[in-house]
């Protein structure tokens, strides 16, 4: 009967997919590409075609490409029907009905749930409302944020140091604008690659000319009688005038849509197994609704079986691929999704890329090259094996520290290279920030019910 | 032209910038920035960087005049 349902499922059912940008798209291309004949349909809540994020805070903020033209290529022909411009705001998983904003009703036999993340806002609304007070998320955020660069402001404010907003410190440098950075830890970074590296990452900033401020908050932005921004009041009583803000705080996921539909949605994401099938709330699998991308968090193998959830690029093609596989296969068929977290950043030219989860890592080693250069690999350990490894520009050895995590390799490391200095012998602790206090939201999640190793509970920040 | 490039795989080695350097270019040491929308003038420079990419981290589409460049469907 299974069986049945899966060849005809294939043959004329119904998929839908909430979430038109590029964990959707990649899903879509795979289900045809695997031989989906039935009825397809995307629905998505920018007006646009699925377009690539990474490029809005590198080349487009460099002025080598137009925020309006990053949409992504297509590797399949997909055939379906695109509902963009129009978000999803309901599930009734019984029904099997997606409502839209319009109080349209799709009906689905198979549902994907790739909505993403979002920007999370400058909190308070009024202030967040003053001209010249940005996010970057989106290609209209990358076009007005542009066009104000472009404009010569007198400074630019950055709250947050986190990737998006140190990629948009050193665009502003290669503008030569004048930059303040302000961060709440001690270092850029330091949620994703811990104290150590964060040191490496805060003269990079100071040394290119940004005004970094760390271990200070915003307190309020003040604005002009016009209503435009003008000043930003940090919790060290200073003040800094500037007539464009960036608010890089992080992301919030896009689970609001999911409230009463019964599915294990919050917070921290859409918890699913390793095949990409979504939990109900009750911690139960269910059959019809799979998720993939940035709103996932999924079980992984590699790191304890703790629920990741990865707002990285690759992730969200290589979930999406699992779980359009997963939805159209018989269950001897489905495969886990096991893909190695990686990630890569690019600012003030030098070239940042990782593997592995970093924060999972309580020391580090400098294994080659030297963080006084700014060309370095690093690895991270956890419980005496390699959890992650980090590089700046050194990209050409990530491959091999990710098979050495693969392989769960021993930590502390003694490879006997030529590149080691004697500041890489020893491990030392990786600073990462105290997990209790309060963060604006790490990149990786980690959660989930571990016997061994229950203090490992994360607590993201309030929304 | 659309194209992506899966700087996860990139290694910098900058083949696609010297063969499309209008599309393409090196930022520092290895980092990689391009434009995801080439002219259609750069049709046979790209399809060049994407066949000579030694990671095979290009992916365009609307290359087919030109040749097998078109990715598997399980391309990764």
């Amino acid at each position: 009967m299974a069986a049945d349902y899966v060849e005809w499922l294939r043959r004329e059912g119904r998929i839908v997919i909430v979430g038109a940008s590029l964990a959707g798209l990649r899903a879509a291309e795979t289900l045809r590409a695997e031989g989906f004949a039935g009825e397809l349909t995307l629905i998505g809540d920018e007006p646009y075609e699925p377009y690539d994020r990474p490029p809005l805070s590198k080349s487009v903020l460099l002025g080598m490409a137009s925020p309006h033209h990053t949409e992504l290529p297509h590797r399949w022909e997909i055939d379906a029907k695109w509902r963009l411009g129009v978000a999803a705001t309901g599930l009734d998983p019984t029904a099997k009905r997606v409502r839209l904003a319009d109080g349209d009703e799709v009906e689905y036999d198979r549902l994907l749930i790739a909505t993403g993340v979002r920007a999370r806002p400058w909190p308070k609304p009024e202030e967040a409302r003053l001209d010249g007070v940005c996010l970057l998320r989106t290609c209209e955020d990358a076009a007005d944020l542009y066009r104000r660069l472009k404009a010569g402001p007198r400074r630019v404010f950055v709250i947050g140091a986190g990737f998006a907003g140190s990629e948009v410190a050193s665009a502003c440098r290669e503008m030569n604008l004048p930059v303040t950075v302000a961060e709440r830890a001690g270092a850029p970074l330091v949620g994703a690659l811990g104290g150590v590296i964060g040191a490496v990452a805060a003269d990079l900033q100071t040394e290119n000319g940004v005004d970094l401020r760390t271990h200070v908050t915003v307190t309020a932005l003040e604005g002009d009688p016009a209503g435009r921004v003008r000043a930003v009041h940090l919790s060290d009583e200073s003040v800094v005038e500037a007539d464009v803000v960036v608010v890089s705080l992080g992301s919030l996921r896009n689970t609001e849509w999911l409230q009463g539909s019964g599915l294990g949605a919050g917070p921290r994401g859409v918890a699913c197994d390793a095949g990409c099938r979504a939990f109900d709330f009750r911690g139960i699998v269910t059959d019809d609704v799979f998720v993939a991308g940035d709103v996932a968090r999924s079980p992984h193998a590699l790191f304890g079986y703790q629920f990741l959830s990865l707002e990285h690029w690759g992730n969200a093609v290589a979930q999406a691929e699992t779980a359009a596989h997963n939805m159209i296969c018989h269950g001897a068929e489905r495969r886990p999704h096991l893909w190695m977290p990686a990630f890569w950043s690019s600012m003030f030219g030098v070239n940042i890329k990782s593997v592995g989860v970093p924060p999972m890592g309580e020391q580090l080693m400098v294994t080659q090259g030297s963080l006084a250069e700014r060309r370095f690999a690093a690895v991270y350990g956890y419980q005496d094996r390699i959890v992650a490894a980090v590089t700046f520009d050194n990209t050409r050895w990530l491959e091999f520290y990710q098979r050495q995590i693969e392989i769960g390799a021993p930590f502390p490391v003694e490879y006997p290279t030529m590149d080691r200095r004697p500041e890489g012998r020893q491990p030392v602790d990786a600073r990462f920030p105290d997990p209790s206090l309060p963060t604006h939201g790490p990149m990786v999640t980690l959660s989930g019910y571990s016997p061994a190793d229950q203090q490992l509970v994360f607590h993201p920040a309030r929304h | 032209m659309r194209l992506v490039v899966d700087l996860n795989k990139c290694q910098g080695y900058a083949q696609c910038a010297f063969l499309a350097p209008d599309v393409f270019a090196m930022h520092g040491e290895e980092s990689l920035i391009y434009n995801p929308r080439a002219e259609e003038e750069q049709r046979e420079r790209l399809a060049r960087a994407v066949a000579a990419c030694p990671v095979q981290a290009i992916t365009a589409d609307g290359l087919d005049r030109v040749g097998e460049v078109r990715e598997a469907p399980d391309g990764r």
